[in-house]
């Protein structure tokens, strides 16, 4: 185990010595300590290596990550694992806004609460939510899966393309173009690995799916005077 | 980009490091408004003056014999304690509003930053950790306090464009964000008879507040309905004599998080403002949501 203490490195060099660690490194287990709440910690990693962040970090942590796994004991600031590849993001704690925006692959599960925004354009990742999350999430999120164990605020899945959303709690209500959809066998399956990678106690069956109606994929003339 | 920092303690042990630990809190926000940065302190109410903050940007013209010719043209004792650029006069209660006018008529340069029975505002252009120094920020003491550095987007980078604004007595409030409707809002606030000072937007948000408590709201009451009246981006922090509240608009793009322990309740605008509070690990520490009004009273 490496261990790199944030009260003595600074910041790029953090991320330098990470990042340098590719498909062939022997150093594979890292930690980092004293992170208060600094940002963009652990950003632009691409090599199969295990990161433990030990405290709550600000914006952007683990941002673009592809391959490695980053644990973040502790809750993260704006836009943690913002545009991630591949990999695997864990938060012990919360997520604040805009978590996992625009995620083309991978997984980040949040174990306490996420805010608003979260998953907003996400293009293929996938997100797992212990607890709630605030409005506008996975507004206009296109491909990918956001499970929610709690409940979803106002305007869920806003102008919502191909992305899955399965809710077990409330929702507070769904934005444009969002609508309830039968749960179909894949989905549960889809669910049912979600939820044990995620490391969540919940039943597939125990929660309802959300997608895009699809009505707003072409200009309607009607809708005119709307726009 | 603006950067505020608060904290209301409970546990009157910490009172005199008040001011030690919002300037580290204050500093550590640099990088969000290095442009100008402000203080609002609450002490104690330990006798029956008004204090009032005043301010020059000439100073050693301004304040030289201040106390003796305010003290002789309002027939009352005004003692002065000189900050820097900032002053803070004392004076009974009931002579207050004559000081005040022969301050207007004697030196009409200065500047009221602040009135009430306890609270004091310093604030100017600068980095925060050059401000807090001129004004001697981390060593004073007292039970709540409100900070702000400011990046200005909606008006000049001047003294009075800086945050902590006061248009109530023992009142501020500072703002991350920008309002929309700050020009009609100043309007109908102005028949109301509200005096501006700036053109400033968050000004107005002060104004509006005050205005609301004049008409018999409380803290929370006219936290509420700024949520109907104010349009645009805000986070929030306002201080009384007695209180501390939050409010962010309904959209919350402006960042907050906040922690309560048994012994304080602090604001950042991100997490990195509240690391070196006591017992922060052990603290409550969440997002404050959308649309919701926090406040506590001692």
């Amino acid at each position: 185990m490496q261990t790199i203490d944030m009260a003595t490195t600074a910041l790029r060099e953090v991320n330098s010595t990470l990042q340098a660690q590719k498909a062939d490194t022997n150093q594979k287990a890292w930690e980092i300590v004293n992170p208060k709440g600094s940002h963009a910690i652990a950003c632009g990693l691409d090599g199969p290596i295990e990161v433990t962040v030990h405290g709550s970090t600000g914006y952007y942590s683990a941002g673009m990550n592809k391959q490695a796994h980053v644990h973040i004991v502790g809750s993260a600031g704006p836009g943690v694992a913002e545009n991630m590849m591949s990999g695997t993001v864990v938060i012990d704690g919360d997520a604040s806004q805009y978590a996992g925006a625009t995620g083309h692959g991978g997984l980040l599960v949040i174990k306490g609460n996420a805010s608003s925004r979260c998953g907003i354009s996400m293009k293929g990742i996938d997100i797992v939510v212990h607890g709630n999350i605030g409005h506008m999430s996975a507004f206009m999120a296109q491909s990918g899966n956001l499970v929610v164990l709690g409940d979803a605020g106002d305007a869920l899945g806003d102008s919502l393309y191909e992305a899955r959303l399965f809710v077990r709690g409330k929702v507070k209500s769904l934005g444009a173009d969002c609508i309830e959809k039968d749960m179909r066998p894949e989905h549960l399956e889809i669910l049912k690995d979600l939820l044990e990678r995620a490391g969540a106690d919940a039943k597939p069956e125990e929660f309802k799916r959300y997608g895009s109606a699809r009505k707003l994929y072409n200009f309607d003339v009607d809708n005119a005077s709307a726009y | 980009m603006c950067g505020i920092v608060g904290l209301f303690l409970k546990d009157k042990s910490l009172e005199p490091k008040l001011g030690s630990m919002l300037t580290d809190m204050l500093i550590t926000m640099t990088d969000r408004g290095p442009d100008s940065a402000g203080i609002a302190i609450y002490g104690r109410d330990e006798d029956s003056n008004t204090k009032l903050t005043i301010q020059s940007g000439d100073p050693a013209e301004d304040f030289d014999d201040l106390e003796k010719t305010l003290s002789e043209a309002a027939n009352t004792k005004v003692s002065m304690r000189v900050k820097d650029t900032h002053a803070v006069l004392e004076v009974s209660d009931e002579n207050a509003d004559d000081v005040r006018k022969a301050l207007a008529e004697l030196r009409p340069g200065i500047r009221v930053m602040s009135a009430g029975d306890i609270i004091e505002i310093y604030k100017e252009v600068g980095l925060p950790k050059d401000v807090a120094q001129r004004f001697d920020l981390a060593e004073m003491t007292g039970s709540h306090g409100i900070g702000h550095t400011r990046m200005a987007t909606e008006s000049a980078v001047t003294t009075m464009g800086a945050h902590p604004f006061s248009t109530g007595s023992d009142q501020c409030l500072v703002h991350n964000g920008s309002l929309s409707n700050h020009n009609s809002l100043r309007r109908k606030l102005k028949r109301d008879g509200i005096a501006f000072e700036t053109d400033n937007d968050s000004e107005v948000a002060a104004a509006y507040l005050t205005n609301k408590m004049n008409h018999g709201s409380n803290l929370g009451e006219a936290l509420e309905s700024s949520l109907d009246d104010l349009d645009g981006f805000f986070t929030f922090v306002v201080g009384t004599k007695d209180g501390f509240g939050v409010v962010r608009d309904p959209i919350a793009c402006k960042p907050a998080v906040m922690a309560e322990t048994d012994q304080y309740v602090a604001f950042g605008s991100e997490y990195r403002a509240l690391v070196n509070l006591p017992g922060i690990e052990q603290a409550r520490v969440w997002e404050p949501e959308p649309a919701t009004v926090y406040f506590w009273e001692h």
